[in-house]
């Protein structure tokens, strides 16, 4: 049977583009059908603007790739409208062990918090998260909207100009030209359309590589992420072992740096390795074998006139902690609104600077974060190895020790303290809610909290009164009205109120919060709004 | 005060505390001395806390003391 990623989803078919004249115009272009280019895709034309999406390949990821999602870009798919099938179909995981040599020193239980509509991770093969995102175009397109995906359609040349830009795209037909007003890159992390225009895409190579394999097996090992420093089967090196949906389960194995990457990715050297952690009578299948080298980098701004880079073209990341695929739907999520409001001639051009800003910022967290993972995991010194596993002999017996323990953090969405978007906090709340944030869920009787934020300005009062709609420079705001006892778990109140008595919020498109005080005061929530759209 | 690393005296016993650390490592490999020597650091940092205090004594040790 084909494997989903073997069968071309959007095979390439002529467009009357090909044939026209002098190149077409389109408003918006994306580049690149990767999980990042088609949340652009579809978060655009939901919102009615005309997007077409270009791919040199006319398949879903070859092989899984990412397998961790975390909650906010569930919640962000969620709003994308393909949130449900990829809960549906993922693996929810809680529980982790740790191992150091031949003894299991900890484990640990994630325990997440009650009162949000999405769980803390699901374990999801990256081709079944592209399939629904794909679906998801389709049904855009039965329902109308102006959105389109042309398959091996190649960028190969761009041009920029002050008000458009124009590219080249070869296809199996040959080649032809194209203008957009706006181009979205979304082209990986080889990006050839960072390339193309000279940018510099600097940053740390981890000098080590990592056997990526997929196996498909009965087995019996609970659905747990296993951890394993310097074991038996693979001496002075690590190894992981997930699970993910239809019986497969994600192998890391560190392999050093000094290898023949293609003899060891060959099955007849894969497999008696695989045979030495699983044991020999654990029947499995190869399903998808690599080897990566891990990189830290990112471009030095995202933004290039009419060029906008999101996903891994703008940053990579080691994967330890998850964090490609997750940072890079919250790129996009931080990008459409403040294009669709500069497209709409609603705020200005200068909007899309504060993208750069605010996904600098979490790109640098990210890269923080997956460096210092990478760095436990692999230490590159005799005395950073001799720390590392004090750490780990420590945690066996004592619990102080366990949080040093770091092998991947998970990814939480960051927030954008200091970002020219935000107003001052004026109330005396809790800080997870503080400007920048991303609105922490809630639960609302039957329902939650962040479906009734999405996609447009909102002016959230908890106990408080304001008017039910205010209109700043051609920005409409909504009020959503609520009471503390709308939640009877009180969670609400606990993560938006704190001690205070009432609150009002204004929440940006993107479900961050741009501004908050104990109740609405008219003149400073007009500023807050201008500031918010780049007008202050 | 509480933010600031103490660099007077404050053990009592110094000579007894500082038989006891060359004990604790009579016998052992250099290796396995270091792997000690790290365990201890690890230990002693749980105790501070403090991160500010922890950051002084990082930089005490390096003999880099930041005024
Ligand atoms: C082993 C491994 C494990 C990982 N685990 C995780 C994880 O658990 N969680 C997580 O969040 N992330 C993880 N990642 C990272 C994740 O896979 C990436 O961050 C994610 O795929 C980035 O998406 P993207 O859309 O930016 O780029 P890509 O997925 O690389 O897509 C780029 C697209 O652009 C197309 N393209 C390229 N050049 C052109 C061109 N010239 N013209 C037209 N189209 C072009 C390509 O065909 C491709 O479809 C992992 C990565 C690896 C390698």
């Amino acid at each position: 049977m084909n494997k989903i990623f073997e069968v071309p989803m959007y095979p390439y078919e002529r467009h009357a583009d090909q044939d026209a004249p002098s190149p077409v115009r389109h408003r918006v272009i994306v580049v690149g059908a990767g999980p990042i280019g088609l949340g652009a895709a579809i978060d655009l034309a939901q919102q009615g603007i005309e997007v077409v999406v270009l791919d040199d390949n006319d398949k879903v990821s070859f092989g899984s790739r990412a397998i961790c999602f975390a909650k906010r870009p569930l919640e962000i798919l969620d709003r994308l409208g393909c949130g449900q099938p990829m809960v549906d179909k993922g693996v929810q995981w809680n529980v982790g062990k740790v191992f150091f040599d031949d003894r299991e020193v900890y484990n640990f239980d994630l325990l997440p918090e009650d009162g949000h509509k999405r769980p803390a991770f699901i374990n999801l093969q990256q081709y079944y998260f592209e399939e629904y995102m794909v679906n998801r175009v389709f049904e855009l397109q039965a329902q109308g909207a102006p959105i389109e995906i042309r398959g091996r359609n190649k960028v190969s040349a761009v041009g920029t100009h002050p008000d458009h830009v124009t590219i080249e795209v070869d296809t199996p037909e040959g080649s032809y030209n194209l203008e957009a007003d706006w181009i979205i890159a979304c082209d990986g992390a080889g990006s050839p359309m960072r390339s193309m225009l000279g940018k510099d895409f600097v940053g740390r190579v981890f000098e080590d590589n990592f056997l990526i394999a997929d196996v498909i097996m009965e087995a019996d090992f609970p659905t747990e992420r296993w951890f394993w420093f310097d074991p038996p089967f693979n001496k002075g090196q690590s190894a992981l072992l997930h699970k993910q949906p239809d019986g497969v389960w994600r192998i890391d194995l560190q392999l050093g740096w000094d290898i023949d990457k293609e003899r060891e990715k060959r099955p007849e050297n894969v497999i008696p390795r695989l045979k030495a952690m699983l044991g020999d009578d654990v029947e499995f299948e190869l399903e998808w074998v690599s080897i990566y080298t891990f990189q830290c980098r990112r471009m030095e701004q995202f933004r290039h006139g009419r060029v906008l880079f999101a996903g891994d073209a703008a940053h990579q990341v080691s994967p330890f902690g998850a964090r490609g695929a997750n940072s890079g739907l919250q790129d996009t999520d931080n990008l459409c609104w403040k294009l669709k409001l500069v497209m709409e001639g609603k705020a200005p051009e200068s909007l899309l600077d504060s993208y750069d800003v605010e996904r600098i910022h979490g790109a640098d967290e990210n890269i923080l974060n997956s460096s210092r993972s990478t760095d436990f995991i692999t230490p590159k010194s005799e005395i950073s190895r001799t720390l590392r596993d004090a750490v780990l002999d420590l945690s066996e017996h004592y619990e102080f020790a366990r949080p040093l323990v770091n092998s991947g953090r998970l990814s939480v969405p960051c927030t954008y303290d200091g970002s020219p978007l935000n107003s001052a906090d004026a109330l005396n709340g809790p800080a997870r809610s503080r400007p920048g944030s991303a609105c922490p869920d809630a639960p609302l009787g039957d329902g939650f909290l962040l479906p009734k934020l999405a996609d447009k300005f909102t002016l959230l009062t908890i106990d408080a009164d304001a008017p039910d709609v205010l209109e700043e420079s051609g920005i409409t705001v909504e009020r959503l009205a609520l009471s503390v006892t709308d939640d009877k778990t009180l969670a609400l109140k606990e993560r938006y109120l704190g001690d205070a008595p009432s609150g009002v919020y204004l929440i940006r498109p993107d479900q961050h919060v741009a501004a908050r005080r104990p109740n609405f005061d008219e003149n400073q929530f007009r500023a807050a709004v201008r500031r918010a759209t780049g007008q202050e | 005060m509480s933010d600031q690393l103490t660099l007077s005296p404050n053990i009592d016993g110094a000579d007894d505390f500082y038989a006891e650390l060359l004990a604790v490592h009579e016998g052992l490999s250099k290796e396995d001395s270091d792997a000690l020597n790290a365990r201890l650091i690890l230990v002693l940092a749980n105790q501070i806390g403090n991160r500010a205090i922890l950051t002084q004594a990082l930089a005490a040790a390096a003999l880099k003391p930041e005024v």
